[in-house]
């Protein structure tokens, strides 16, 4: 049967070999890659001295324990806008770096380009530069096209499998977590985790490559939107290029352009991209055709920079004649950077005064209050006292705000004992002499006292009594 | 039935269907779609063989991983009763007042006895043990057959007048029916006890020597009551014949105690609660003992 053209609601994407290339953004997309695959790999390992019986691990997302410990913060799971605060300014620092150098997360620093490029690299080592795979891509099977195809996919596994590997070990410890795994002795949720990971990471790096910046990312649809005339972005220089034309050595550069349409721009692009029809989605910002580009003129003997990375404003201006000036300070970059200020500052200021103690008091509801034989009236709360410490604590529990009232604690006397790093739940009886809360609800505020002195803890509730 | 053609503008066949003059074009199903349609296929082959498919006259084919998901439950369950096990039968062990001093048994009582008092007690008592009218409070502090630990779990493992030999019996005169007591004497009686609830006996009324000569057998010369025999209190402003929480005017709550005291002595009302002995296990009752006990009132 044949498919009629138009007809199919899927398109055949035609795989992209990139040429390699040297020049100043290939070494900085390197050097991302040396920096932050290491630090993905073995952060896990890193130790951080949280004293006895607390896990030592720097970065660690302890689900059993239900904490989540970076560095010297521990965070509870009822913290958890915490995560919330890191994500908000990750979005701002992505809105405020896209408004002033461009695209530079996608370029440099996503994982899935810095994987993407680390697979391609292994392609280039194995079966060789663009040519040569494209040329393998179209030869028949062989020996030799199994062999070399194999190591590549064997190459992509481990890496992938290790990716996995890495990811489970952020949720536990990962020196005793990793040789449990790799025996065979973990549980079948960390497998799982591991498979689905380093599936992932098979398959988009390994297979779909630039079609998940082109249409699952929702980044590279938005960050558009950050850039304006002055945000710095890949750019084809159209008034010096154009009119482009085939060249031949010795032929003279008068009334034509530069671009000697060598096609060098577009074999280097790793998402398959001609810069030369202007910004674009698929442009993911890593400048490999600036480098391709400025190797090219530098052989052809004309300045570099037909393709810069640069701002649209001072490509116009430099069209016009005139010294380009780059601004950085701008309405857009001053609202995005006054908003990360804020965000900053707010998880600084709570993560300053956060508290090692925490009450919360909850009013008995089943009877809201008892009437005493001797006609006295009685409340009951119960008191939870979080205690973030690593060593048990005790406690005085004190009431302001009613006078002439008992208070009796079950299941402990004037001392309230908390065990360390967890949650001590007690049920506290308020008693009041008949007639003191007749008739109303009386504001009550439970006042917490370590009594090692320093902390003081406040929770407010109320007494309730009969309405007459 | 027309013949299957060629379709000059989509270069397709038709299907040879025709109906007035219009012909379907033949759009075959995607490869991919046929794939997964028969690897569904191959599945369900191993599905059949592997789990509970088809239905027989008296049951089913087991399959041969025999999954249920009641067995998957029952697993569940008892995997639950080993777990619990261990703390019921340290709760077993101990006598009630040594569960109350250990913390940890303490909270795992509670909250054990939390959930067998709502399941089995809340009916009458209330959650909370709030109470209810004719059903006593059991978070205040007045016990009609005693508040310590070993008297609550006493009351809760053989009930208030049933069958069981151990239960608790005791039964107030028919003053008023019987005839021992005149109506007019009853309500003097009434206004008596009004004042002993208030803790002011008026020694002078005329009521205060029936009462002394009729009710201080029970429950005490100063209206003090007896546990042994489940006499209430009548000191107090406790009353298990009226409402709960005594929201009306003093008038009001007086004139309802006052009624209620006539009724009770004319022809008396006897609450009974079952022996949960019968129906729980011995830790069960221990639990729910500790957290009635602990519910405020407990002595």
């Amino acid at each position: 049967m044949t498919e009629p053209e138009g007809n199919s609601l899927y398109a055949r994407s035609e795989t992209i070999q990139p040429r390699s290339v040297r020049g100043r953004f290939r070494s900085w997309k390197y050097l991302a890659m040396v920096v932050l695959l290491p630090w993905w790999y073995l952060a896990p390992f890193l130790r951080w001295d949280r004293g006895l019986g607390a896990p030592d691990q720097a970065i660690l997302i302890d689900m059993g324990g239900r904490r989540a410990y970076f560095l010297g913060l521990e965070i509870w799971p009822q913290e958890v806008y915490y995560l919330t605060g890191i994500l908000v300014v990750a979005a701002i620092v992505l809105f405020l770096v896209s408004a002033l150098y461009g695209r530079v997360w996608c370029g440099f620093l996503c994982w899935q380009t810095v994987y993407t490029d680390l697979f391609v690299q292994i392609e280039r080592m194995v079966i060789g530069d663009r040519t040569r795979r494209l040329a393998l891509d179209r030869a028949p099977w062989s020996l030799d096209k199994l062999a070399r195809k194999g190591a590549v996919h064997l190459l992509w596994i481990l890496i992938s499998g290790a990716c996995g590997i890495a990811f489970t070990l952020y949720f536990g410890d990962a020196p005793t977590m990793l040789p449990a795994i790799l025996t065979g002795r973990e549980s079948v949720a960390v497998y799982g985790a591991i498979a689905v990971v380093g599936g992932f990471c098979y398959l988009l790096a390994g297979f779909a490559r630039e079609q998940v910046c082109l249409y699952m990312c929702p980044y590279s649809r938005f960050q558009a939107a950050m850039f304006d005339e002055h945000s710095l972005i890949v750019g084809y220089e159209t008034w010096r290029g154009e009119p482009r034309g085939r060249w031949r050595k010795g032929q003279p550069f008068e009334g034509r352009g530069h671009c000697i349409d060598c096609g060098v721009c577009v074999a280097v692009c790793p998402t398959g991209v001609d810069i030369r029809n202007g910004s674009q989605l698929g442009c993911i910002g890593c400048g490999l055709c600036i480098d391709g580009c400025d190797s090219m003129m530098d052989r052809v003997g004309l300045p570099r920079g037909l393709i810069t990375w640069d701002s649209i404003a001072s490509q116009a201006a430099r069209a016009q004649g005139e010294t380009p000036r780059h601004r950085l300070v701008r309405p857009r970059t001053l609202v995005y950077g006054a908003i990360l200020a804020v965000a900053l500052g707010v998880i600084g200021w709570s993560l300053l005064g956060r508290s090692t103690t925490e009450m919360t008091v909850l009013h008995e509801r089943a009877l809201l209050y008892v009437r005493l034989s001797d006609g006295s009236i009685r409340n009951g709360y119960v008191v939870k006292i979080l205690n973030k410490v690593r060593s048990e604590r005790q406690f005085t529990l004190d009431i302001e705000g009613l006078e002439g009232v008992r208070m009796s604690v079950i299941g402990g006397g004037p001392h309230l004992k908390v065990a360390p790093d967890s949650v001590g739940s007690f049920t506290v009886f308020v008693t009041a002499a008949a007639g003191i809360a007749t008739g109303r609800r009386v504001p009550l505020v439970f006042v917490l006292r370590d009594q090692k002195g320093g902390d003081e803890t406040r929770a407010e509730s109320l007494f309730v009594g009969p309405d007459r | 039935m027309a013949s299957v053609e060629k379709d000059p503008v989509t270069g397709r066949y038709t299907t040879g269907h025709e109906w007035d003059g219009i012909r379907e074009l033949n759009t075959p199903l995607p490869r991919w779609w046929i794939l997964v349609f028969w690897v569904c296929v191959i599945w369900s082959i191993g599905y059949w063989i592997l789990m509970p498919t088809w239905p027989l006259l008296n049951g089913y084919t087991p399959g041969i991983l025999g999954y249920s998901s009641r067995g998957d439950l029952e697993g569940e369950i008892a995997a639950q009763k080993t777990e619990r096990a261990v703390w019921l039968n340290r709760i077993e062990s101990l006598p009630a007042a040594a569960v109350e001093a250990d913390p940890e048994l303490l909270t795992y009582a509670r909250a054990g006895g939390r959930i067998a008092f709502e399941e089995n007690c809340a009916p009458c008592h209330g959650i909370g043990g709030v109470g209810a009218f004719g059903y006593p409070t059991l978070a205040d502090d007045e016990w009609l057959w005693g508040g310590t630990i070993d008297e609550i779990e006493q009351t809760v493992k053989f009930g208030v007048r049933n069958s069981n030999p151990n239960t608790h019996l005791s039964e107030m005169p028919k003053f008023g029916v019987d005839g021992i007591l005149t109506p007019e004497q009853i309500e003097q009686v009434a206004d008596y006890v009004l004042t002993v609830a208030d803790r002011a006996p008026v020694a002078s009324l005329p009521g205060a020597a029936i009462f002394a000569e009729n009710c201080a057998v029970c429950h005490g010369e100063a209206g003090e009551g007896n546990k042994e025999i489940g006499a209430p209190a009548l000191s107090n402003q406790i009353w298990l014949y009226a409402s709960k929480l005594g929201n009306q005017t003093p008038e009001i709550r007086d004139a309802e105690i006052r009624a209620t005291v006539i009724a009770q002595v004319t022809r008396p009302r006897h609450g009974a609660m079952p022996a949960w002995s019968e129906r729980l296990g011995p830790g069960t009752i221990r639990m729910l003992a500790v957290y009635v006990h602990t519910l405020g009132g407990g002595r």
